[in-house]
């Protein structure tokens, strides 16, 4: 028996950027991108589960974000999480990775013992690799990072595969323990139906609030009780609730600002046109031969 | 005691099995740069064991001073004591800035770090500079500028740490220019102390297989890359005659590497190798920024697309447009032709 948490992102699509997101100037429009669970942490999910399949156990899904990432945790509830809880406070706005993972360790710390942490290696909107091990960090466990495969698991150790550069290596870690996991480390499990006829009716909060507004026959707490007690309720965490000191969330918790952006603008033109002949070739052969360039 | 080296530069020096990384180089002899315009010193930060040779490289590359600690326990690279040390040392001894390799190494290391002493961290910067900065009505003298493609690709960010002591960075190989100095002076090696912790032992390496690369993409001249507008392998086979033909690499962007054209080793790009060979040939390639990002300091860039408003054409210097098929083979026999 095992007690696992998976920390999740939702990100923005960025691997799919299709012609109707692409602005006139070149740019592209964030707001159009559909947002999706990173996949890594899909992959770190399925990990989780194969874990709980061989030893049994419990996994408790984690999120921080806006309320609509709700959506993320639904799904991993379909694929087969326990339990979801959502992190989502305004003030969390802004976090930079620093910031992200004091209010993850500290949700993690929240609900409870456990086991292993798994988490994507990183995310695709900001592929930097880092509320992982920042999040061991304030945890106080080890890490074990670029994981590829669980090779055993035997009462509080934890052996495992992870990559190197040019090959791999076998360590063994002590429980508890922080994994980050990449992406061909599994291959994630479809939707069950039955899950997801059951978890689709699951709501935070916010959403059982919203449900109540202008409707005066229906009151938030005996909703949310009414969906605690069907095991619907996806636990919802602020700032208050985690009781989090202001200064190290959000922006004002984090040191790294963003002082300038661009848009990556393609400038056109600049370079010679070669003809596809065998004299346009030739002549071009020629140049590179007289600049050395080829010899 | 607390000692404040406020302009300091440092570089976390990696070695694997006692051979130093070359991104460590490179990132010396950045520093090298940062440092100076800072009016500050250079510092290498080597752990291992029995690693003293790699100190005069350090110094070769620019570093004033190496931080040296030397013991068996460091041999390898274990997460648990290599950040319990250098979070010691970033806080007792605050340097302004500290670059990693965005290496597997320097990617595990450095955001463990950044956490324990609540440093600004930031990943994979293509460009670093100093300068002064006004951010927010308030005027920060001789900021790092931490400088980053963002959110696929699509953005170029630019990156600040204004509030904190220590400003924490991790570039990718391939990305600094190395430049060894032909004048140079052996500095100060300082001897740090490491005292073994259970801590460390949390997580304990069992075997370790590592294959050297046969590759050398960043050591090539010339560079022949394919991509997936080639449609198949059989074509792709066009890329190899043509690299045959120059002795040159052959390389490709991730789309023919996920399409199984050429295996990863040989992946130009955001994700795979950065490269500035003499000459760099892209046929079939469309060029989307996270590939141009890997070649476009390449000295001289052909780009051979049946597709006149492929992107590649905008880094290259001389465009073909037409069908691989038809012009890498009049390529191949005109060279040969010039040759005879």
């Amino acid at each position: 028996m095992y007690r696992s948490i998976v920390l999740v992102k939702q990100v923005p699509d960025t691997a799919n950027i299709t012609g109707n997101v692409m602005q006139e100037d070149g740019t592209v429009n964030r707001a159009k991108l559909p947002a999706i669970l990173n996949h890594e942490d899909r992959v770190a999910l399925e990990v989780a589960l194969r874990v709980k399949d061989r030893f049994g156990g419990t996994i408790t899904v984690v999120t921080m974000g806006p309320p609509r990432a709700s959506d993320i945790l639904r799904e991993c509830l379909y694929m087969g999480a326990d339990h979801a809880v959502l992190i989502s406070d305004r003030k969390f706005a802004g976090a930079d990775t620093l910031a992200t993972s004091y209010v993850l360790s500290e949700a993690v710390k929240r609900i409870g013992a456990y086991d292993i942490i798994f988490a994507g290696r990183q995310a695709i909107d900001g592929d930097t690799a880092q509320v992982g091990p920042q999040t061991a960090e304030k945890l106080g466990v080890p890490q074990v990072t670029y994981l590829e495969e669980i090779v055993d698991l035997q009462e509080r150790t934890l052996t495992a595969k992870r990559k190197i550069e040019g090959g791999y290596e076998v360590v063994r870690a002590a429980l508890p323990v922080l994994v980050t996991v990449l992406k061909d480390a599994a291959e994630p499990r479809p939707y069950s139906a039955r899950r997801m006829m059951t978890y689709k009716g699951a709501r935070t909060l916010m959403e059982i609030e919203k449900l109540t507004e202008g409707n005066p026959l229906l009151y938030a707490d005996a909703l949310r009780h009414e969906y605690e007690s069907r095991d619907l309720f996806i636990d919802t965490l602020t700032m208050d609730d985690l009781k989090l000191d202001a200064d190290r969330c959000g922006v004002h918790g984090s040191p790294t600002k963003v002082y300038k952006v661009e848009s990556v603008v393609l400038a056109g033109g600049g370079h010679a046109i070669v003809e596809p002949t065998r004299d346009g070739i030739g002549a071009l052969i020629d140049r590179l031969m007289e600049d050395h360039i080829l010899g | 005691m607390t000692t404040t080296n406020g302009n300091d530069v440092w570089v976390f020096i990696e070695q694997r099995g006692g051979v130093p990384a070359d991104v460590s180089f490179e990132l010396l002899s950045k520093g090298r740069k940062l440092a100076s315009a800072m009016g500050g010193r250079l510092t290498a930060v080597l752990f291992g064991n029995g690693i003293a040779d790699v100190t005069r490289e350090a110094f070769r590359h620019g570093a004033d001073e190496t931080l040296l600690a030397d013991h068996p326990a460091l041999r390898q690279y274990r997460t648990m004591p290599y950040s319990r040390l250098l979070t010691g040392l970033v806080r007792e001894r605050q340097p302004r800035i500290v670059l990693f390799g965005a290496t597997i190494i320097g990617r595990d290391l450095a955001p463990r770090v950044a956490s324990a002493t609540r440093s600004g961290l930031t990943a994979d910067c293509t460009d670093l500079q100093i300068a002064d900065v006004t951010y927010l009505r308030k005027t920060y003298p001789q900021l790092l500028l931490q400088i980053r493609p963002a959110f696929g690709g699509n953005i170029v960010a630019t990156i600040i740490t204004p509030d904190n002591p220590v400003q924490m960075a991790t570039v990718r190989e391939g990305v600094m220019e190395k430049h060894p100095l032909t004048e140079w002076t052996e500095g100060t090696v300082t001897p740090v102390p490491y005292t073994p912790e259970s801590v460390d032992d949390l997580v304990a390496i069992v075997e370790q297989h590592r294959e050297e690369s046969r590759v050398n993409l960043k050591g090539a001249s010339i560079i022949v890359a394919g991509g997936y507008g080639l449609g198949t392998r059989e074509n792709f086979a066009l890329v190899y005659d043509l690299a045959h033909a120059l002795g040159a690499e052959v390389a490709g962007s991730r789309a023919a590497v996920d399409a199984g054209f050429i295996p990863p080793e040989r992946q130009v790009g955001q994700t795979g190798v950065t490269v500035r060979p003499k000459l760099y040939i892209a046929i079939g390639i469309s060029g989307a920024i996270q590939h141009r990002a890997g070649m476009q300091e390449s000295n001289k860039i052909i780009a051979i697309n049946s597709d006149p408003d492929a992107p590649i054409f905008s880094v290259s210097h001389y465009g073909i447009v037409g069908d691989a098929m038809e012009v890498v083979p009049k390529f191949i026999e005109a060279y040969k032709n010039k040759l005879k």
